[in-house]
């Protein structure tokens, strides 16, 4: 039994299921690691999911869509960045009014542009690279050969460089730990803000992008929820690159463990409570506490 | 000897007051130039100015005899100026490495290059004695290496005069000395230092010249090698006209509030409060001067339940307070006048009339728990407010919407109406106008003269000299000097405050 | 006696002016972006309006719709606006509702036979103690590990979702569905219709009465009581409340718990006032909408009421609208009106202030 669960499906079906996530998490850790709150993850998914979608649909070509898919999610990043940043408003607000916007306004233009106001038509997916070694099992196959697997993997790897290696990395934690420090010493703290949070906006994207060409279409609310367990990941994760992608499998097993099991003894629904059971204790300090960058969710006041 | 700084003719306005009034300070290059006054002297705003952090409405500023306009601290850095800020600009979770180059760092194939980085940092720390642990994370290591980071942080960018605000504020003596020690080393490096502070044995220690500021105001420049600690006292606090308040003598009866062996070490280790030991008699003011951060505030929150001393006892009338929590030590017969009235003492976003019971909320004649009774509250408002000459006279008016002043006497008129024996007041005149000023301290000697015990800390040597009948004189967290009446000269009090002069472990109980 | 000080400032200045003006400012301007969006589509935007207004405000069956969207705005407007005023924000009014609703409908199926003056209160009880709790969990958490309260009520929200879902899947649900069985008939509150005709076939019933007692009772707590004050000065100013003698940390745990409760009463309407049973996905994000409701009425119990009306009009004005444009555009509406609400205060403030100085400017002329 153990053996049929832990096939080759069964990794392929957890990949299926981390890569958005990782994508979102890892834009959230920008975003936040530059100190503003990223609630807005939610509707930046499906932003980006709903442009993809529409992009590939018009040109036919998913390349294209997948460029779609990140300045949708730029977009929406975009408008809570000035919110945050500019107006400095409240960043957690701005979040919830930006994904309810993201679910009104795709499904308004979905029925502009398809008359369907839950489904999109089909779109073509994006091409995959050749596998040779396991040609048997082809939806494995493709999903391994998906180049945005690959380039998920890069991202993650890239981005614990970037974040801890780099003078932008450097900077960008700097403004979200202590915007008064780097201010002194000549760092502009809008702008790296801007950058933290646009990032997250590309991610984001991406994941929805994703979500558009693994199921081929886009249907209302598809994002599902997955930007709240992207930030989940993010705080499991102590706002580390590595440890939110390494969250993100793991709530990416216990997922596609639930869908093993479905209908087995073992109720689903407490498989799914995991990723927030998990953020709820790590928050709590008892494994080991998660802190937040220090100045994450504050506006910068440089008046005095 | 050229100059290495000048700073012409600078003016400075904050929407209320003139921070810096046609300040000219010329600093020689190679030297060490103290900078003192008293707090709120306009000492550091000048500074900041230089720094890049305020813009000047007049006046020039020349580095090195070129005028340089300077917008921001980016700006300053090109120049080569070094800014250590009283309160360090320090990301706690960042190593010491991340955070000396911060903001010019070194990078190979776009990555940070930390080798080479390091190397060059640790030839710097070495050359100047700056041993700092370049890998431990700044939030994990002591003030005193802290500051080190920071004096770091300029030498890295290769700044040539460097300023330092307060630099021995939270340092151990034998941190102070090892300071000193860096500085003059990087005197003999041909560095130029500007050093705020308001310790004058400090300013003779190790300063080449010396610049007073008064009231934002130059006051005096003078040779260090040719002056006293006395005279620039002197020059310090200046000869001030009493401001008169009718005043009788004091007819002390038994203490009431006796502090002894009080001692408070903060969070970060630093002994805050140090032995302190007083006694405030019913019928008397005890003032309590000193420079601001030398334990004042420790010992009114340890006195007043917000914060828990680490040793030592507080009584009043005898029975113990010292732990309790602020609703203990308000039910055994405290009145607290905090020093931060916005931060602590009001609520500025309620009426005048909730601001008028904060902490007496809870007493029957204001109403049950789930009924207020808002008719003894309006009452209660419209009685404070026309004895204490609240305006507006509106109970309903917003705490926000009140000037300094009026805020002021909500405070008092909340805190006297609690009717108790004694009365702790901090810095009871704090940005309050003059007329404001003159009915707060009657008010006070009203209080006394009724046979109140008088706690008072002001770091406004006016209202010290005026209103005390003994005076204590706190330094480092330790009373330093206890004056048994208020014929005290100025510099005399200024000797001691600046830690110049030192009768030490004399008690306040004396006299 | 004249005030000097007040004399002086424009009316439009004035703090509480201000806290009325915003709201109306900010749906003003949010009308007028969804204008364009009805251009987009070839709408005129004056007859969309005008249809949404009439199809909802000038039938009685409309008004009964609109009534039964607001009641639940409003319990959950209430929640939100009694843990701000703690200075806690709570996000957790979904998760909240769901197991309040779930724990009427679970009392309720094994009560049957209690008479209806007990069963009735029994059922608001049950949804209190079920909201209460669920809000509990994070004051208790950010009283005592500092945790932010933000984001373990979105967790929790997660987690009541599965907790019920479990429950009507596997434990309490009618064979083949996901929803309990239905409540003890004493139970249920009657709705409008079985009173006066011109509300038949609109669900709404009378436990929008209840939601209206309790902005009253959430008025009189924070406005009247000591418990409010102590409330409220926590939420202003914890160093102030920490000067007073006022406890913080219970205050926090306090105004979660009673902001939960408040939110559990949402099962009043659904549960007892319209399928009289307890059913998976009920809720279609009316905890979220609770914070949009919250911050429109400015956390004022009336306001929350009167911003519920607006969101109960749009959340039903987008059916009688979607035959000439897609009613997703009340969604937009409502996103808007939220950006706009917590951007106004800076944008308003400067209006105001550019047009008094340009006033000035022509009266010194």
């Amino acid at each position: 039994m153990i053996s049929q669960i832990f096939s080759l499906a069964f990794l392929a079906q957890t990949i299926r299921i981390t890569v958005p996530y990782s994508l979102a998490s890892l834009g959230g850790v920008y975003s936040e690691r530059g100190g503003v709150v990223n609630i807005a993850l939610e509707g930046i998914i499906l932003n980006g999911a709903f442009c993809a979608t529409v992009g590939t649909y018009y040109t036919g070509s998913p390349w294209f869509g997948l460029l779609c898919g990140i300045a949708g999610g730029l977009l929406v990043a975009a408008i809570h960045a000035v919110i945050s940043i500019h107006v400095k408003a409240d960043q957690i607000i701005s979040g919830i009014a930006l994904n309810l916007f993201a679910v009104g306004i795709t499904k308004f233009v979905l029925e502009l542009l398809f008359q369907s106001s839950s489904n999109s038509p089909r779109i073509a997916g994006l091409p995959y690279i050749k596998l040779g070694f396991i040609q048997n099992q082809p939806d494995v196959a493709h999903l391994l050969g998906n180049p945005l697997v690959l380039l998920t993997v890069l991202i993650v790897v890239a981005s614990h460089f970037i974040i801890f290696k780099t003078r932008f990395g450097l900077r960008l934690r700097s403004v979200g730990e202590n915007p008064e420090a780097a201010d002194t010493v000549g760092i502009n703290v809008t702008w790296y803000r801007y950058y933290g949070v646009l990032i997250s906006g590309v991610l984001a994207g991406l994941a929805g992008a994703w979500l558009a060409f693994d199921q081929h279409s886009f249907t209302d609310g598809m994002s599902a929820g997955r930007g709240y367990i992207a930030l989940a990941a993010m705080i499991v994760g102590k706002w580390n690159p590595l440890g939110a992608a390494a969250a993100c499998l793991l709530f990416g097993f216990a997922e596609s463990l639930q869908i093993q099991l479905q209908g087995g003894t073992l109720p689903t629904q407490f498989i799914q409570m995991i990723p927030y059971l998990a953020t709820i204790i790590v928050l709590a300090g008892f494994i080991g506490k998660s802190v937040a960058p220090g100045a994450d969710g504050i506006p910068y006041e440089k008046e005095k | 000897m050229p100059y290495a700084v000048e700073l012409l003719n600078i003016t400075k306005r904050f929407a209320r007051t003139v921070a810096n009034d046609n300040v000219t300070l010329r600093v020689q290059s190679g030297s060490i130039h103290a900078l003192v006054g008293e707090n709120g002297a306009g000492k550091t705003t000048l500074m900041e100015t230089l720094y890049g952090l305020y813009q000047p409405d007049e006046g020039i500023i020349r580095i090195h005899e070129k005028e340089v306009s300077i917008r921001s601290p980016h700006d300053s850095i090109r120049h080569g100026i070094g800014m250590v800020h009283q309160h360090f600009m320090l990301v706690g979770p960042m190593t010491v490495l991340e955070n000396i180059i911060l903001g010019a760092e070194t990078t190979r194939y776009s990555l940070l290059d930390l080798k080479r980085t390091t190397a060059e940092i640790s030839e710097l720390a070495g050359r100047f004695s700056l041993t700092v642990p370049l890998n431990e994370k700044v939030e994990n290591i002591g003030v005193g290496i802290q500051q080190r980071v920071e004096i770091l942080k300029a030498i890295y960018r290769r700044a040539d005069i460097l300023v330092l605000d307060e630099p021995t504020a939270v340092l151990t003596p034998q941190e102070a000395a090892q300071l000193f020690r860096i500085l003059s080393e990087l005197k003999e490096e041909g560095k130029t230092i500007v050093l705020i502070t308001h310790k004058l044995s400090e300013v003779m220690a190790i300063s080449d010249h010396v610049s007073v500021m008064r009231r934002g105001k130059i006051a005096g420049e003078v040779e260090t090698s040719s002056t006293t600690p006395e005279q620039l006292a002197e020059m310090m606090v200046g000869r001030r006209i009493l401001l008169r308040v009718e005043k009788t003598e004091k007819k002390a009866g038994d203490p009431v509030l006796s502090v002894s062996n009080l001692s408070c070490i903060d969070k970060r280790g630093v002994n805050v409060l140090n032995d302190v030991s007083l006694e405030v008699a019913s019928g008397e003011i005890l003032g309590i001067a000193g420079v601001e951060g030398n334990g004042q505030s420790q010992l009114v929150e340890c006195i007043t339940g917000l914060l828990r001393p680490t040793s030592g006892s507080v009584t009043i009338d005898g029975m113990q307070i010292a732990g309790l929590s602020p609703k203990g030590v308000f039910a055994r017969g405290l009145a607290h006048v905090p020093e931060d009235r916005i931060k602590r003492g009001l609520v500025v976003e309620m009426d005048v009339a909730e601001n008028l019971i904060l902490g007496l909320h809870m007493q029957k004649e204001f109403g049950s728990r789930i009924s207020m009774n808002r008719r003894a509250i309006a009452e209660n408002a419209r009685l404070l407010i026309t004895k204490y000459d609240i305006r507006p006279m509106n109970p309903e008016a917003l705490a926000r919407g009140l000037s300094g002043g009026n805020q002021q006497k909500v405070i008092i008129a909340r805190e006297l109406s609690r009717n108790t024996q004694v009365i702790v007041a901090s810095q009871p005149t704090r940005g309050v106008d003059i007329g404001g000023i003159e009915f707060i301290h009657r008010t006070l000697v009203q209080a006394r003269d009724a046979g109140k015990a008088i706690l008072m800390i002001s770091a406004d040597l006016n209202e010290i000299l005026s209103l005390s009948d003994r005076i204590a004189v706190m330094y480092g967290g330790r009373i330093v000097k206890v004056f048994p009446d208020n014929n005290v000269k100025e510099s005399e009090l200024g000797l001691y405050m600046t830690g110049s002069k030192s009768s030490s472990a004399q008690r306040a109980s004396d006299g | 006696m004249a005030d000097p000080v007040k004399s002086k400032r424009h009316w439009l200045e004035h703090p509480a002016t201000q806290n009325f003006l915003i709201p109306i400012f900010a749906v003003i301007l949010s009308f007028a972006v969804g204008a364009i969006f009805i251009l987009i589509v070839g709408q005129n935007p004056f007859q969309v309006y005008s249809v949404l207004f009439s199809e909802t405000l000038g039938t009685s069956y409309g008004v009964g719709q609109l009534l039964f969207k607001t009641t639940p705005l409003i319990f959950a407007g209430l929640s939100v606006a009694i843990c701000f005023k703690g200075g806690l924000f709570n996000i957790g009014a979904e998760g909240q509702l769901q197991i309040g609703a779930f724990m009427t409908a679970l009392v309720g199926m094994y009560t049957v036979g209690v008479p209806a003056f007990l069963e009735i209160p029994l059922l608001v009880l049950a949804g209190m103690v079920g909201g209460g709790i669920w809000g509990f969990i994070p004051g208790y958490l950010k009283a005592k590990t500092g945790a932010h309260e933000v984001i373990n009520t979105i967790m929790l929200n997660f987690i009541a979702a599965a907790l019920v879902s479990f429950f009507v899947t596997n434990l309490f649900n009618v064979p083949a569905t996901v929803h309990t069985p239905d409540i003890a008939p004493t139970g249920r509150i009657p709705r409008f219709d079985t009173i006066f005709s011109s509300f038949s076939g609109s669900p709404v019933n009378f436990s929008i009465l209840i939601a209206v007692l309790a902005a009253v009772a959430v008025w009189y707590y924070v406005d009247k009581t000591r418990y409010g004050y102590e409330l409220r000065v926590v939420g202003l100013n914890s160093k102030a409340a920490e000067y007073g003698g006022i406890s913080v940390s219970k205050n926090i745990i306090l105004s979660m718990t009673i902001g939960g409760a408040i939110a559990g009463l949402v099962g009043t309407n659904y549960v007892m006032g319209y399928k009289y049973y307890f059913e998976e996905g009920f809720s279609t994000g009316t905890g979220f909408m609770g914070i949009a409701v919250a911050l429109l009425g400015n956390n004022n119990p009336f306001g929350v009421i009167l911003a519920a009306l607006l969101f109960g009009m749009l959340e039903y004005g987008g059916l009688v609208i979607n035959t000439m444009v897609p009613k997703e555009l009340v969604s937009i509406l409502q996103a808007i009106v939220i950006i706009f609400v917590i951007s106004s205060n800076k944008i308003f403030r400067k209006i105001v202030v550019n047009f008094l100085k340009k006033r000035t400017l022509r009266v010194n002329d």
